[in-house]
């Protein structure tokens, strides 16, 4: 994708959020604590899907609010260091592949689409029921990371970033 | 017309009403939704998801085993909507910025 040459003398979004849209240090201080307490909320609410309400996708929407709490806190530019724009689709499409490929490994190692009993060959010491434990936990890896990153995305669309 | 849309609106609600109003009580073990074998001899999915979740995949929140391995697919296919919904809003939002 070749950048308009319009564009080009103008900075860009990411330039121009360099500076914060807030002046308070307040904002600032506030929103860069409460945000990582934010993201270990959810990736426990990730982790703890096996034993309690949670999973792929609601640890998912409490990771993108972390880093979209600091998008609006600290502005654009500030933020990229947790998440890059550039990033965001690019991981939403693994986070897909990882779910896909889940699926394609069973099909590869003789059994049906998703049927994690057929990754033994991955761990062959476990039992079936725990392989089917762990085939859980990889693919609630890929929602969340899709779900986490597409909201970002959006968020960036939407600013033009 | 106003009054046709309110008249609709209670209709809908009687309808509903008559629907709650007929519900079994919560945990009836007769109520249809709970019966391992349906009204037609089928086996119902829910009682076998019940019984079977824990033993299955050792873990205990029933939610997450229907959700990611039981009916996995189905989970795949939202998260490729998720995907797909990012892309149109990438491929949307991003119209006026490219080269035309």
């Amino acid at each position: 994708m070749t950048p308009n040459p319009e564009k080009e003398t103008a900075p860009s979004c990411v330039e121009e959020g360099m500076k914060s849209p807030t002046e308070s240090p307040i904002i600032h201080v506030a929103c860069r604590g409460i945000a990582p307490c934010i993201l270990l909320i959810g990736i426990y609410v990730f982790f703890h899907g096996h034993y309690s309400p949670g999973g792929g996708f609601q640890g998912g929407v409490l990771l993108a609010a972390g880093i979209l709490l600091l998008r609006l806190a600290l502005g654009p530019g500030l933020s990229q260091n947790i998440m890059p724009t550039w990033i965001t689709l690019r991981l939403s499409a693994v986070g897909a592949l990882i779910f896909a490929g889940t699926g394609l490994l069973t099909v590869i190692f003789g059994g049906k689409y998703l049927d994690y009993h057929y990754l033994h060959l991955l761990w062959p010491w476990l039992e079936p029921a725990w392989l089917r434990y762990y085939g859980i936990l990889l693919v609630e890896v890929g929602v969340t990371m899709t779900v986490m990153t597409t909201l970002v995305a959006i968020y960036d669309d939407l600013l033009g970033c | 017309m106003k009054t046709f849309q309110y008249l609709l609106l209670l209709a809908f609600l009687g309808i509903l009403l008559a629907a709650v109003v007929d519900l079994p009580p919560r945990g009836d073990l007769a109520a249809p939704a709970h019966q391992t074998v349906n009204l037609v001899g089928t086996p119902v999915a829910g009682a076998y998801y019940i019984m079977h979740a824990y033993a299955d995949t050792k873990t205990p929140n029933m939610v997450t085993v229907i959700l990611a391995d039981y009916r996995s697919l189905d989970t795949l296919g939202e998260v490729i909507v998720v995907f797909v919904g990012g892309i149109a809003c990438f491929f949307i939002l991003n119209v006026r910025r490219r080269v035309p």
